[in-house]
């Protein structure tokens, strides 16, 4: 039993960063409308259903996965155009209901477009487990892990050296603010749509192969998204992938160390035990105001 | 002598007038015998609409294929009045009523769920009609109930087609793994309560949630329990999450599935960690597998094929289970010789080896749903198809 620990961490962190994909794609947008998007996980179905799709008309995988990655997207920004444009200057609470009835219309087109099958795509390296120690991992695992890794450096590096990037930032801190130095917000608003939606149809691809997808995946997803995002505080990427990667891990070690019944319980108890004590989540930043 | 062959001719007259009756189609008001009404609620739309939507097209093609063969007790036609509950209990309780009261059927066919059918059942009893479940549950039908029926297996006997099997491969160290679902859950529970009968100690009870991505921390678990077989009580996507992780953490013990996952998307899931997986399952899901002998044949593959011929998708066993209650239903009305609501619940409990899709039933006093284990076949995954375990 001693020796166990290793493959209950191993499979945390493959929940974990799974969890991290989803966690960012709601950073994206809460940093540019401070509106949290409910539909991120359907985001994260769109992408992987379509991968699916593409892959069963015989495309080769990688073609269909950067196809699918588009596809979702597309749709993303469609759906800002038409549901959540017109609604830039109402509450941020107003956007929120927004997104939950966009994640219900796209549950319902994808259940008329899919049905309610659970489908699979194959895994990008082959499905032979790996040794490490005396535990197992699945080389899709650190196909996941790495796809996290690299989009954080990529998202830290768009914000920091790119003016859509910085705009972004600068519309998030104070949107007033931002249009008066001449930034149009709608355009921020807009892309931020369309790269959360591409980050989320990358995790829902990186993970089709482990967890499976159907019209429905992007429930648990978006729910375990949005608590690992809270984890490690809202808006923050390194935030949302230690938030990702924590609550994945407290599952594995609950499940293994106390009781299998009980690890849902257990990582969500920790959840509001960190919100209580650190209301902003692990590495949450605190909002300044500043022009 | 005139006067006498007078009515000779008018009764001819009246005969022949009658016999070209027979032949018109009636007219509104003529006196063609009564329809036998054949109640039904089903879950048609809603979470459990895998279940009601293929029972519902079953009933419905079969009163459509008895009519046009000229019906049932010499000529009735049979009549469905069915609504959809949505897998709502609230909603069947009300269409139960609906269907006793207003349409006065004389049977219902239905209650796609456990939680539908023990919704309705207070109302089939107190009415006294008699009444066909189509769910699973052993509360259904376990006190038994004077007017109630059921036709599909029971998550029991699963467990104890599993444990039968163990017992000849000398398994009885098991370890339980089990989803959070009803399902899951209650067969879970008759698992544990049946284990003792068959020998079987259970020595790991690990359980996942519906949606849970990984699996290896409870198998890793279940790896160190000393186990010589594992269970997997379980529906929907987790068990194939399971049989992936089961190879992942390098599980070689035999692998027990329910059959809850016994169709073919099981065995894409979970691709060739599925090789060697046993599970129990109905006849009707391997109807091409079976021995020309087995006396269930002939009837799975004629329902199979007027299934798929008419709504071009694959058979499933819930539909199975709506067949099996209309022809249960239609052999107790001949066996009683009409549609007396008493006379018909005399003849379904007496029904002895009728030949349906769930398997060979013989009702009794005691026991209203008349399957023994020979209605489950023990399947084994093998080179990605069924196999039967002989």
């Amino acid at each position: 039993m001693g020796s166990s620990w290793l493959q209950f961490v191993a499979g945390g962190l493959t929940s974990g960063a799974i969890y991290a994909l989803v966690a960012l794609g709601f950073a994206i947008v809460f940093n540019a409308s401070g509106a949290i998007n409910f539909a991120q996980g359907e985001f994260v179905m769109v992408g992987s259903m379509s991968a699916v799709t593409l892959l069963g008309l015989g495309l080769p995988l990688p073609v269909a996965v950067v196809l699918a990655i588009a596809a979702a997207a597309v749709v993303a920004l469609i759906i800002e155009r038409i549901a959540i444009a017109p609604a830039r200057h109402a509450e941020t609470v107003t956007l929120i209901i927004i997104t939950i009835g966009v994640s219900l219309f796209l549950r319902g087109l994808a259940q008329l477009l899919w049905g309610t099958g659970v489908f699979r795509l194959p895994g990008f390296s082959g499905d032979e487990p790996i040794a490490v120690g005396n535990a197992t991992i699945l080389p899709q695992s650190l196909w996941v892990l790495g796809g996290a890794a690299v989009s954080v450096v990529l998202l830290a590096t768009f914000y920091r050296r790119t003016l859509l990037g910085k705009a972004m930032l600068a519309t998030s801190y104070n949107r007033l603010a931002a249009q008066l130095v001449g930034i149009d917000t709608r355009v921020v608003l807009f892309a931020s749509f369309g790269l959360a939606a591409a980050l989320g149809a990358i995790g829902g691809v990186l993970i089709a192969p482990i967890a499976f997808t159907s019209y429905d995946a992007g429930i648990m997803l978006g729910l375990k998204g949005f608590a690992a995002a809270m984890l490690g505080g809202l808006g923050s990427f390194a935030g949302a992938v230690a938030g990702g990667l924590l609550l994945g891990l407290l599952e594995g070690l609950g499940a293994g160390f106390v009781s299998s019944a009980y690890k849902d319980a257990i990582a969500f108890v920790v959840i509001l035990a960190v919100l209580f004590f650190l209301p902003g989540g692990l590495l949450g930043t605190r909002h300044r105001d500043r022009v | 002598m005139v006067q006498r062959r007078i009515p000779a001719i008018a009764s001819r007259i009246a005969g022949a007038a009658l016999s070209l009756f027979a032949l018109l189609p009636p007219p509104a008001h003529a006196q063609a015998p009564e329809p036998v009404r054949i109640g039904a609620f089903l879950s048609v739309t809603g979470p459990a609409a895998f279940l009601g939507d293929p029972e519902l097209k079953t009933l419905e093609m079969y009163v459509e294929r008895i009519n046009a063969e000229g019906g049932v007790l010499g000529g009735r036609k049979l009549q469905l009045v069915s609504y959809d509950d949505a897998g709502d209990a609230e909603k069947a309780r009300t269409f139960a009523k609906r269907l006793i009261e207003q349409d006065k059927v004389d049977l219902i066919v239905g209650g796609s769920t456990t939680g539908t059918t023990m919704a309705a059942l207070p109302l089939a009893e107190q009415a006294g009609t008699p009444f066909i479940s189509l769910a699973g549950a052993v509360p259904i039908v376990e006190p038994v109930k004077k007017w109630v029926f059921k036709t599909p297996h029971t998550d029991r006997m699963a467990c104890e087609k599993i444990f039968v099997d163990a017992q000849a491969r000398k398994l009885t160290r098991i370890a339980l793994i089990s989803g959070s679902g009803g399902f899951d859950k209650s067969m879970r529970g008759e698992c544990l309560k049946t284990a003792a009968k068959y020998g079987v100690e259970f020595v790991a009870d690990e359980t996942y949630g519906a949606n849970d991505t990984d699996m290896t921390a409870q198998l890793t678990k279940i790896k160190g329990s000393g186990a010589q077989a594992v269970l997997n009580a379980g529906f929907g996507q987790g068990p194939a999450i399971v049989t992936r992780n089961y190879r992942q953490v390098g599980l070689t013990l035999p692998l027990y599935q329910s059959h809850g996952v016994a169709s073919r998307e099981y065995i894409k899931l979970s691709g060739p960690a599925a090789e060697g997986v046993r599970l129990p399952a109905a006849a009707l899901l391997v109807s091409d597998l079976l021995p020309a002998g087995d006396a269930q044949k002939p009837v799975v593959a004629n329902y199979r094929k007027a299934f798929e011929d008419k709504y071009k998708t694959d058979v499933s066993t819930f539909g199975g289970h709506a067949y099996d209650g209309l022809m249960l239903a239609l052999n107790a009305m001949k066996a009683a010789g009409g549609t007396d609501k008493a006379k018909v619940r005399d003849a379904l409990e007496a029904t002895r080896g009728y030949v349906g899709t769930g398997g060979v039933v013989n009702m009794s006093a005691s026991d209203h749903m008349g399957l023994d284990l020979s209605a489950f076949r023990m399947l084994e995954v093998k080179e990605g198809n069924w196999s039967l375990v002989k």
